[in-house]
């Protein structure tokens, strides 16, 4: 009997180098992934490049000034041009902060009643209607918001401006209530109620159920437990949804378009029937505007992506910091 | 004898408790009547607003005079909540009878089967329809779906598999670039493209600009689905000796592939209604054309803002039967989204 042979085998080499497929994919892949910095990119390089001359022309009176007109002679050059975006601005800020106001109080609650107070079924029929909603197209906001909604909104604005309308937000002087920033603030709220409900829906559901359960035990009322689990879980991701609205809101165009006056006057009083909205006048001017004046509906455009940004930046740090404090 | 303790359910209203809040609401309604028959409030507003403060009130301080404060806030806080969900509904609700009523009387066989090239939004609801705006729609969607599902699905699996030193940045340019206004896309393919390359309009510059609007929320739809997977079949999927390539084609996506169609029909749903950009970029062609490269198109949002802004009301007829053609679209995308992602994993 030959004795067994005792080898020990090689060890085998160990490699953590990526195969040929792994390298390919991952640059597949990361190159993919970098689509959003190269499309963000080129946005703000092209606009900033068409939008480079009138910036140029207006220097700072594009951001601080109103007046937006241009005047051509009899060939079509441009003998004077005043682009100037302030009323456009405070406009667009005051309808999505309206929208914002009304939107995220109406969200929140909805949202409670759909994850602790609805019965199963309602809660299954509610959330499919909700979340459809989130996807209806804003042009149907806006036609309907125009002949449906408008003549209540404008009631309630009179009712508003009655009783409060010594409060100097409210003052409405001239008498005129059609077509105000108010107006486009609460059609954008009912755009926005469903994205901030599903969000806020989502977050909350995902308060742990041991936590729940434990505040029950513990004989808390159901608003005892929201407040006590909920809130505190919660209050990022409320946060971030409506920051999502406020994003939305500000870059909406067809929807505000239909139901806003635009006038080239920065105005506070919500009430009055004369806002601005940079989408909408891009829109608005569009149509009949010459080479120049694209130019300038560039640079405009420019300022909203910038503002939107912001938007989105400053949204991303709250959620970051309250994300931190929620238990 | 023994006797059978049956089970019972002690947190569930008892016939008692539903009598007395049947009561309560009754009563909320009768006070909202008095109220406004007696006092100079008119409206439905007026009702509203009495009914739920009545409400409010009644049931708070019952639970207050029987239970204490606690139970008391819990009462309003019931009615606040209740409040804000019937808030949210009635737009809903307004907006789909709105749609239904007024645009069912504009349809009909004709609205799918000619386009506009013969007729003005003005002219009689029996000339002209919205085939080509449908088609139109279709032919941009298709083309932005194409471009942006591998974009928007790569940048997930970067986000979720790579995990490189650009996660942080990336995922916030992501939640950025769903911020961007449609408008401001539309401006970008106008400046970028349009007017340096092509110079003309064309249905490829609508599905570009549409493009960019998807891949956000294909990104962010399929990065959370991404997520769910849980890590040990990535595991399972390197320890019997696959790549990274092999596990995530062969295991991660087949695993979330109901999750990325979900997020594949939100971005259409998304986009299928976009109106701005198309105003700027598509031309609104009135015939069914099938040169996308080149030359107007139609879509269903630029028919319908045709019509609205005609303003007679035939037109106005027709831009609430494209509405309501629209909204279909819209919810069919969303049903088969349902069934779609509901089928289980083979």
């Amino acid at each position: 009997m030959p004795n067994p042979v005792n080898t020990i085998p090689l060890p085998r080499e160990l490699t953590t180098k990526p195969r040929r497929s792994d390298k390919v994919f991952r640059q597949v892949v990361t190159t993919g992934g970098l689509s959003s910095l190269a499309i963000l990119g080129l946005i703000a390089f092209f606009l900033a490049r068409s939008g480079f001359e009138v910036l140029r022309e207006e220097g700072l009176s594009f951001i601080t000034s109103s007046e937006w007109s241009i005047m051509t002679d009899e060939i079509g050059n441009v003998t004077e041009s005043n682009f100037g975006l302030a009323a456009m601005l405070v406009g667009t800020i005051l309808c999505s902060i309206i929208a914002v106001v009304i939107a995220v109080p109406i969200s929140v609650f909805s949202a409670l009643f759909l994850n602790f107070y609805a019965p199963i079924w309602l809660k299954r029929i509610l959330v499919s209607i909700i979340d459809t909603m989130a996807a209806f197209p804003s042009i149907l906001f806006g036609i309907w918001g125009f002949l449906v909604l408008m003549p209540s909104v404008e009631y309630w604005a009179k009712l508003i401006n009655k009783y409060f309308g010594w409060i100097l937000l409210f003052e409405v002087k001239p008498y005129f209530f059609t077509r105000s920033p108010f107006v486009a603030g609460v059609v954008l709220a009912i755009m926005i109620i469903p994205i901030i409900t599903s969000v806020s829906r989502e977050v909350f559901a995902q308060a742990p159920l041991d936590r729940i359960q434990a505040a029950f035990a513990l004989g808390a009322t159901r608003w005892a437990m929201i407040k006590a689990v909920v809130i505190p879980y919660g209050r990022s991701g409320v946060v971030g949804g409506a920051m999502l609205g406020l994003g939305r809101a500000m870059g909406e165009t067809v929807a505000v378009y239909t139901v806003l006056n635009i006038v080239y006057q920065v105005n506070w009083h919500v009430l009055l029937g004369a806002g601005g909205n940079v989408a909408s006048l891009i829109i608005l001017k569009f149509g009949e505007a010459s080479p120049y004046e694209i130019k300038a509906l560039m640079a405009a455009g420019l300022i909203l992506f910038l503002m939107t940004l912001m938007v989105n930046a400053g949204a991303n740090s709250i959620v970051k910091r309250t994300g931190k404090s929620g238990r | 004898m023994t006797t059978i303790v049956l089970p019972t359910k002690p947190w569930a209203a008892s016939k008692q408790d539903r009598l007395r809040n049947f009561l309560f609401y009754l009563l909320a309604v009768a006070v909202s009547f008095v109220l406004v028959a007696v006092t100079p409030m008119k409206g439905k507003l007026a009702y509203a607003v009495i009914f739920f403060i009545t409400y409010m009130t009644v049931t708070s301080l019952y639970s207050l005079l029987i239970t204490g404060s606690a139970a008391a806030k819990d009462a309003a806080i019931k009615s606040l909540v209740g409040l804000g969900a019937t808030v949210t509904l009635i737009p809903i609700l307004s907006i789909i009878g709105t749609v239904l009523r007024k645009g069912l009387p504009g349809l009909s066989l004709g609205l799918f089967t000619s386009d506009m090239s013969l007729s003005a939004p003005t002219d009689p609801l029996s000339s002209g329809g919205l085939l080509h705006a449908i088609t139109g729609t279709l032919t941009m969607v298709a083309m932005a779906l194409i471009l942006s599902v591998p974009l928007g699905i790569l940048t997930a699996l970067y986000l979720t598999e790579i995990r490189g030193k650009f996660s942080g940045p990336i995922r916030f340019l992501v939640q950025a670039m769903s911020g961007v206004p449609s408008i401001v896309a539309g401006l970008f393919i106008l400046s970028a493209v349009l007017y340096p390359i092509t110079g003309n309009y064309s249905g490829l510059m609508g599905a570009l600009a549409l493009t960019i609007l998807m891949i956000p929320t294909v990104a962010r739809t399929s990065e959370e689905v991404l997520q769910l997977i849980p890590n040990d079949l990535r595991e399972a999927g390197t320890a019997l000796g696959g790549t990274q390539w092999r596990t995530v084609a062969m295991i991660v996506i087949p695993a979330a592939r109901s999750g990325l169609i979900t997020a594949v029909i939100l971005g259409i749903a998304r986009i299928a209604g976009e109106t701005a950009p198309l105003l700027l970029l598509t031309g609104g062609g009135d015939r069914v054309t099938g040169k996308v490269f080149d030359g107007p198109i139609g879509s269903l949002p630029y028919y319908i803002w045709k019509s609205f802004n005609a303003g007679s009301p035939e037109a106005l007829t027709r831009a609430w039967a494209g509405l309501l053609v629209l909204m279909i679209v819209v919810l069919i995308l969303f049903t088969s989204a349902r069934a779609l992602s509901s089928r289980k994993i083979s």
